[in-house]
């Protein structure tokens, strides 16, 4: 049976009801990233039966999400092994990839037009066939085009979720008047000094600095006013953390009071019951999130996968469980009831609402910004 | 004869030679790759430069940063190895004249070596945290009336740090005040000494060499670490190997990470130098078994 027939056939059975809807999606998660995945060796092994498969995500309720939904399952049915990696962030990622073999890393599910960019630029860009893709045609037209003007037309990633970083404060200490009104500028109120916190990564520590300071972030002009920005956001801040896991603990444990956040993370917090408020400032932080296929990987099984994962109950599925809203165009796709309630849902499909970070901006600044960062961070 | 001599000669060689093979392929071979890429340089997309280039080891020993977070992070080494010093010694001499607990009492130390150092590390959060056993302890015994700020500072870098390494100077110290002759003290008393004075003219003199070996264990570990100022620093209390890790990670520069990471090894190898030529490196050796 050829790859289309068996997730035909799936898709078929989940659609009679004949089987549920977690063992569904592992099934069809597992069996796709089966197809991604190479060893050093994979150009040999991928003419036998695939016994271990890898993913690469962000952990916590993410990977949480694929691991429940998806793995478990799957390694039950199958006895395929599924390793389900996880990075604290693409440039963590992209390490990893840098020091391996072509092809021993096959699906990752990164953040950002900007880290396309990075990786495009460092030429790991593979081409999708977009034939073999039919359902990409569902996919809001403003996340596939950032990413084709990139790569020269051609795509190497398919784009998944997309969510935002605003504002998240602790309701019991910080009023949602209060935290609308002052937006990003909470994270240096000296009110709520030593309660402050902040992700470790120089790109969202400018993007806030620019808000600050009342600039473009696509266009700042006066970096000494963000650099001076960051240093006052520095001394009030108690910690930078440098995990989605982290950020949800220090908020949970009322350790800080107010950061930015990403939307699905703090939309955990709250489905759990602590009183966790979030706000998406004007220009705040817009991104989405691609399944990216590194040059080397087995290209046809990769679209197959990529065009079942666009499947709609395949996406929304899995958007619910990591509760950020699917690529999917809610102008052509019933997305249910659950995901027009998630934060950065934009129910207008032309995501006009959200700013996103332009890459060859970011990206012809990042050696020196992020080193400029990297010294602030530290005291300087 | 000959033929015996010689292969008594080899014999040594042949019984070492997987640990040679292993350290050769394992240890120099990388450390090799690691100066050959401080001579690269990285490009604005990430890429690497391939060729002798000296502008890492020229940024990595002129600039001020990197000299101050080193200087720091020298300081939280020094800080940790002498509160290292003065825990470790009182507890290892009380194991030492633990006479039949002594087994007890070197299980229960070397309990922690059961746990994740990262999990370890990560307990601080639990207990010193807003919502953490200390502050609900204090909450509920009326001491405070709001939780107090622990965490997140120097000195829970430190308290980390000591948690990890106390055990390390408390063994080493052990292994040398069990290598010392009873009766010597004995001697000392019976000379007209007080207990205190034949500790401190007898028993501290011998036993300095495995709080040296202790010591320079607690600095070398903790001037290189990287988990404990992460999990439990605040934003300014990065220390040398973050900043390799940032450069390598975060800034995919690892021509410099790795200038500044030969940086470190020149540093602590300085002081590895020096501790073998004052007390030799066989102290080291006893400490771990």
């Amino acid at each position: 049976m050829d790859d289309t027939k068996r997730y035909e056939r799936l898709l078929d059975r989940y659609r009679n009801g004949d089987i549920d809807r977690r063992s569904f999606l592992g099934l069809i998660g597992a069996a796709g990233l089966a197809y991604g995945v190479v060893s050093p060796m994979g150009r040999y092994a991928r003419a036998q039966d695939v016994s271990q498969v890898r993913f690469d995500g962000w952990g916590g309720v993410v990977s949480q999400a694929f691991r429940e939904l998806a793995f478990n399952p799957y390694e039950a049915k199958t006895g395929i092994k599924v390793v389900d990696g996880t990075f604290g962030g693409a440039d963590e990622y992209l390490s990893r990839v840098k020091a391996s073999q072509p092809g021993e890393f096959n699906i990752a599910h990164l953040s950002g037009v900007f880290d396309y960019a990075r990786y495009a630029d460092l030429g790991l860009a593979s081409e999708l066939n977009e034939d073999n893709i039919p359902n990409l045609d569902l996919v809001i037209p403003k996340l596939v085009e950032v990413l084709r003007n990139y790569t020269n037309g051609s795509l190497s990633a398919v784009p998944y979720d997309y969510g935002t970083t605003g504002i998240a404060y602790n309701k019991d200490q910080i009023s949602e008047e209060e935290a609308k009104e002052k937006g990003a500028s909470l994270l240096i109120d000296e009110a709520y000094k030593g309660k402050i916190g902040g992700w470790s990564d120089w790109r969202t520590r400018i993007w806030m600095a620019a808000l600050q300071t009342g600039q473009d972030p696509n266009d700042i002009q006066d970096m000494d006013a963000v650099w001076d920005a960051i240093r006052t956001h520095r001394d009030l801040a108690l910690k930078y953390w440098t995990s989605g896991a982290e950020l949800m603990s220090l908020l949970a444990e009322g350790e800080i009071y107010t950061t930015e956040g990403w939307s699905g993370r703090i939309y955990a917090l709250q489905d759990q019951g602590h009183p966790i408020g979030y706000v998406d400032p004007e220009n705040g932080y817009g991104w989405q999130e691609c399944l990216f296929v590194p040059k080397g990987s087995p290209m046809e099984a990769c679209e197959e996968l990529l065009n079942f994962m666009l499947e709609p109950e395949v996406a929304i599925a899995v958007a619910e469980g990591q509760s950020y809203p699917p690529s999917l165009d809610p102008q052509k796709v019933d997305l249910g009831e659950k995901i027009p309630n998630l934060p950065a849902f934009d129910p207008t499909g032309t995501l006009d609402g959200l700013t996103f970070a332009n890459p060859a901006y970011w990206n012809g600044n990042e050696q020196e910004w992020s080193k400029t960062f990297g010294r602030i961070q530290k005291g300087y | 004869m000959a033929t015996v001599e010689a292969r008594e000669r080899r014999q040594p060689w042949i019984l070492l030679s997987p640990a040679l093979a292993a350290v050769t392929l394992l240890l120099f071979v990388p450390l090799l790759f690691i100066v050959v890429y401080s001579f690269w340089l990285r490009t604005a997309t990430g890429a690497d430069v391939v060729g002798f280039h000296l502008d890492n080891w020229q940024e990595a020993l002129t600039d001020p940063f990197y000299r101050d977070i080193l200087l720091f992070t020298l300081k939280i080494a020094a800080i940790t190895t002498i509160v290292c010093g003065l825990m470790g010694y009182p507890a290892a001499y009380f194991i030492a004249r633990a006479g039949g607990n002594r087994a007890l009492l070197l299980l229960l130390l070397m309990l922690p070596f059961w746990i994740s150092y990262i999990i370890r590390t990560m307990s601080w959060i639990n207990i010193l945290g807003v919502s953490g056993a200390l502050n609900s302890m204090l909450l509920w015994l009326g001491i405070v009336d709001e939780p107090l700020q622990l965490l997140y500072n120097q000195t829970t870098v430190v308290l980390g740090l000591v948690h990890f390494l106390l055990p390390f100077m408390i063994l080493n110290v052990y292994v040398s005040l069990e290598g010392i002759d009873r009766t010597l003290e004995q001697a000392a008393n019976s000379l007209g000494a007080t207990r205190w004075q034949s500790f401190l003219e007898v028993t501290l003199p011998l036993s300095l060499p495995g709080l040296a070996a202790g010591g320079l264990l607690c600095f070398v570990l903790s001037a290189g670490t990287y988990i404990t100022p992460l999990v439990l620093g605040g934003p300014t209390d990065a220390m040398f190997a973050n900043l390799v890790f940032e450069a390598i990670i975060t800034q995919l520069n690892w021509p410099l990470g790795s200038a500044l990471s030969l940086m470190l090894l020149a540093v602590l190898g300085v002081l590895v130098a020096i501790y073998n030529h004052f007390v030799g490196m066989s102290q080291l050796a006893k400490g771990f078994g």
